[in-house]
């Protein structure tokens, strides 16, 4: 069985235009949905408390939100988690009551309504942690496009890098976009979905670059747009079988995982998704444009030791 | 050509079967288990104990299944989950006080695989359920503390050199002496530094970041002659160190008394510490005895106050060098700034009865330097009032402010004017704990209840399994017998890194999961390059054979360079990242680790095995080739 019967290469450069005014589009949208609406961050950046409390029976919501008037708290969301005997209480960051106080104020204040409860998960983050795990994840994002454009330089050449990593980012500022849009929790788990995604989208414009280097080298009459367009009809095969598997383990969490990995596996299928696209219709057409022909690429292919087969 | 050579194929067959091996103790199940700590943390378990508990659980018919020494802890793994709380209880009742009872679970796997080191993943406690605290040590107060104790020295260090000063007090950590003239100031310079180096002492003080010090600004303003005395930096840094340690023992204390298995208690960057709690479920009495800041110190009342200085005290208008204060039956007391001990000068303390009144009391017992102390300060100052202090958080307390009747010697010393009997109870365990030697507080707090951790474990491993039977016959369907070979490599890939994780001992997560799930996701990438690539091969004309050799060459540098890009992303989540995200990385990085020698090298030897020895193959069974031109 083989799912791509192409015959003659597809001609995906000559759409380079009409590709790149989508990618911008999305990237406006993207920027602009994180500017207009923002990220939900998470307590886990934010500071505050958020307490999972499971219940034997359907939980009375209205019940539990008077109950927990008397702690004098703003804002204090209770919610259904997942089902309806599950509830989430989120509290903010309260200069009064400390981290340790809050959540067993609220499991008083619980008990007083029944013990049919049980408190199953208690997160609870001082907003200058927060602070710090917002800045360690900024600083993962960077350390890792900076790892990124060394190596790639180091194994390709400068142009390919930069293509990579903005193909890379691409992707990212969309599945922010994405989180801004529909408002869905962005917490550490999310994040780390995130730096997955930059590190594997990255693998696609590796496979693809690497196709681009190796025609260069074969095709050596052909033109700059003729070798990406073999190259990437070429790897076809391969990327749509690598993201279907890898999308069907992210299914595979979405239906199992719960809810905590739920948003976690939500970034990555919009990881994935645009992966392929960005790869496909973003790292060429941007090396293509920086100006990637066969002489740039000749030093690196001389100096390239023949790699080892295993 | 296709064919590995005898050693090739012995030494991955050797690392398969060894991966196997240490993979096996994560489906054996965990027993319940007592463990015997001693009530001091950090003291062994004498053998005797051993023997005295063996025998208590043999009497009773208590069947163990191995008795296990760690750490100095020991640990017996028994039958029946019925018998886990009958055998602490058992154990409680006749060991005695001295030592601490906690239930635990061990690793059911066959004794041959423990001896050879064969161990199930560590569990995060998301995964297993219980605590996990940061806190934040603030170490602004032991400045202060260390201050005022200095003020005592250079008070009588002057004195005995008959230099005049007109006052000396501290103000927001800094110590100020104000001199008449310019010369005594010089003199009392130049004696002090000699006497102390730990010190620095200078002229004038550097209001930049301490700032807030009104009092000295407004001398300063004044032109008064004013010797500033502030703590150096080296001794500043040792102090917060010794702080810090005696902190982590005194929880480390603390948690023993809870009964808690495995506590982990670690130091993380300079002011911070973790505690984890696996297991535990009543988490509002570890916070009250892990959170509890309760602090003991004994002052001098200052008895020569008039009533009139006292109002003014309450009004606002505190004299140098008191401290207003209250006590239980909020009378305003004021007391001298300097402390004559804290709570680490004592050694033991116990709840008792006072014979005479009935009331309840706690029974101190101090150290060496402690007792002497307390002796001369008691013999100079019968017929004041000494002050026990209770600090906690924002509130100090006075408990008890008692005259002093004769000199105190011996070092035994009782504390009277508690509550009740609970609190005589609640204030010997924080005393005899230890207190902490700074403040602190909770600024992370992560809990998960036990049944949560099971459904995670669930979670967890449903996905994997799941994700990875979609795998298997996607890839099989796709690239038939090769996909199969894939689909081999992928399972052992699971199996080593499973293995790799139960060695290192590394800490399984939820997201450690979800890495697990993803690794199989990703891993199958280099299989797919691998594949498509020998399909590639045939399409351009060449022999299954020669294919399959040039498909597994011209993969590996692309497998190569996609893995560390990825490499590169996952040492940057386990650079930076912290909980979570950390447990992410560990599992992914891992994965693509083990990925590399799976899908390489196992497939390959797979396929060797199959096609290497034919001589000759019409059609490699890696699904249809659709020819395309060129």
């Amino acid at each position: 069985m083989e799912f791509f019967r192409v015959k003659n290469d597809i001609p995906f450069m000559k759409y380079r235009k009409f590709s790149a005014a989508i990618s911008i589009i999305t990237f406006i949208l993207a920027f602009f949905f994180l500017f207009q609406k923002g990220l939900n961050y998470g307590v886990d950046f934010t500071g505050g408390t958020i307490i999972e409390v499971s219940y034997q029976e359907k939980a009375n919501l209205d019940e539990i939100r008077e109950q927990l008037k008397s702690i004098n708290l703003n804002e204090i969301q209770v919610q259904n988690f997942g089902t309806d005997k599950d509830v989430l209480i989120r509290l903010p960051i309260n200069e009064q009551i400390s981290i340790a106080e809050l959540s067993e104020t609220v499991n008083q204040e619980l008990s007083v309504l029944g013990n049919n409860f049980e408190i199953k998960r208690v997160e609870s983050v001082g907003s200058q942690v927060g602070e710090e795990l917002f800045e360690n994840g900024a600083l993962a994002i960077l350390f890792v496009c900076i790892g990124i454009i060394l190596y790639l330089s180091l194994r390709f050449e400068w142009r390919f890098a930069l293509s990579a990593v903005i193909a890379n980012m691409h992707d990212v500022i969309i599945i922010l976009g994405f989180f801004a849009f529909f408002q869905w929790e962005f917490n550490l788990t999310v994040l780390a979905a995130v730096l997955a995604v930059l590190g594997y989208s990255v693998n696609e414009s590796v496979v693809v670059f690497d196709r681009v280097r190796e025609n260069f080298r074969k095709m050596r009459r052909a033109s700059v747009t003729e070798v990406m367009n073999n190259a990437i009809t070429r790897t076809m095969s391969r990327t749509i079988m690598t993201h279907l598997s890898t999308q069907t383990v992210v299914i595979s969490m979405l239906i199992f995982g719960g809810e905590i990995l739920h948003n976690f596996s939500l970034a990555l299928t919009i990881g994935i998704l645009f992966g392929i696209y960005s790869s496909i219709m973003v790292g060429c057409p941007m090396a293509l444009w920086l100006g990637t022909n066969h002489s740039n690429l000749a030093g690196s292919i001389s100096e390239k030791k023949e790699t080892e087969s295993p | 050509m296709n064919q590995y050579s005898r050693w090739q194929n012995i030494s991955i067959l050797l690392i398969v079967l060894l991966s196997v091996i240490y993979a096996i103790p994560n489906f054996f199940g965990e027993a319940p288990a007592v463990q015997i700590m001693s009530l001091k943390s950090g003291e062994k378990i004498d053998p005797i104990v051993i023997s005295q508990a063996e025998n208590i659980l043999n009497e009773n018919n208590i069947s163990t299944n191995g008795t296990i020494l760690t750490d100095g802890y020991v640990k017996f793994k028994l039958e029946n989950n019925e018998d886990q709380l009958t055998a602490k209880g058992l154990l409680e009742e006749k060991l005695g006080p001295n030592f601490i009872i906690a239930l635990n679970l061990l690793p059911n796997s066959p004794n041959w695989l423990e001896a050879i080191g064969g161990q199930p993943m560590y569990l995060g406690l998301d995964l297993r359920g219980g605590v996990h605290f940061l806190m934040q040590v603030d170490l602004s107060n032991i400045e202060a503390k260390e201050s005022t104790g200095k003020i005592n020295e250079i008070r009588s260090t002057l004195r005995e050199n008959k230099i005049r000063y007109d006052q000396i007090d501290v103000e927001s950590g800094s110590i100020f002496v104000q001199f008449a003239d310019e010369k005594d100031l010089k003199k009392a310079k130049a004696l002090l530094t000699q006497t102390d180096s730990s010190f620095e002492f200078s002229k004038r003080i550097n209001l930049g970041s301490t700032g807030n010090a009104p009092k000295i600004k407004e001398l300063e303003k004044d032109n008064k002659f004013i010797l500033t005395v502030a703590s150096s930096a080296a001794n500043k840094e040792e102090m917060t160190k010794f702080a810090i340690k005696q902190n982590l023992e005194t929880l480390n204390n603390r948690i023993n008394e809870l009964g808690v298995a495995e506590p982990v208690i670690q130091q993380q960057g300079d002011n911070r510490i973790v505690v984890q709690l696996p297991g535990v479920q009543d988490t509002a009495k570890a916070k009250e005895i892990i959170g509890r800041t309760a602090l003991l110190e004994m002052r001098l009342v200052d008895d020569e106050a008039s009533p009139s200085i006292i109002d003014e005290a309450i009004a606002g208008n505190i004299p140098l060098g008191r401290e207003l204060y209250y006590d239980r039956n909020d009378n305003p007391l004021l007391l001298k700034k300097e402390v004559i001990l804290t709570g680490e000068n004592i050694n033991n303390a116990g709840p008792g009865v006072d014979n005479q009144t009935g009331q309840s009391i706690v029974s101190l017992t101090l150290d060496g330097k402690g007792a002497n102390v307390f002796k001369k300060v008691t013999r100079e100052n019968i017929g004041k009032r000494i002050a026990i202090l209770l600090i906690e958080k924002e509130l100090t307390e006075i408990i008890t402010a008692p005259v002093i009747k004769s000199e105190i010697g011996g070092g035994r010393v009782q504390i009277t004017g508690m509550k009740n009997a609970q609190e005589a109870t609640d204030v010997s365990l924080l005393l005899r704990a230890g207190s902490l030697a700074a403040p602190m507080e909770i600024i992370e707090e992560r809990t998960v209840g036990p049944s949560m951790g099971k459904e995670n474990i669930q979670r967890g491993i449903q996905s994997t399994l799941w994700g990875f039977i979609a795998v298997i016959l996607l890839i099989s369907f796709y690239y038939m017998l090769f996909g199969i070979f894939s689909s081999i490599a992928l399972t052992i890939n699971l199996i080593l890194l499973i293995a790799v994780l139960s060695t290192l001992q590394a800490t399984l997560t939820l997201p450690g999961l979800a890495a697990m799930a993803l690794t199989v996701g990703m891993a199958i990438d280099s299989n797919v390059l691998i594949n498509e690539r020998i399909r590639d091969e045939i399409r351009n004309g060449n022999t299954p054979q020669a294919s399959i050799h040039l498909g597994y060459q011209k993969a590996w540098g692309t497998i190569l360079d996609s893995n560390i890009t990825t490499l590169i992303a996952g040492l940057a989540l386990f650079m930076f990242g912290t909980g979570p995200i950390k447990g992410f990385a560990v599992v992914h990085v891992l994965g693509i680790l083990t990925s590399m020698f799976s899908a390489i090298l196992v497939s390959r030897a797979l396929v060797n095995l199959y096609y290497g020895a034919k001589r000759k193959i019409n059609k490699l069974n890696i699904g249809e080739i659709y020819k395309v031109n060129n």
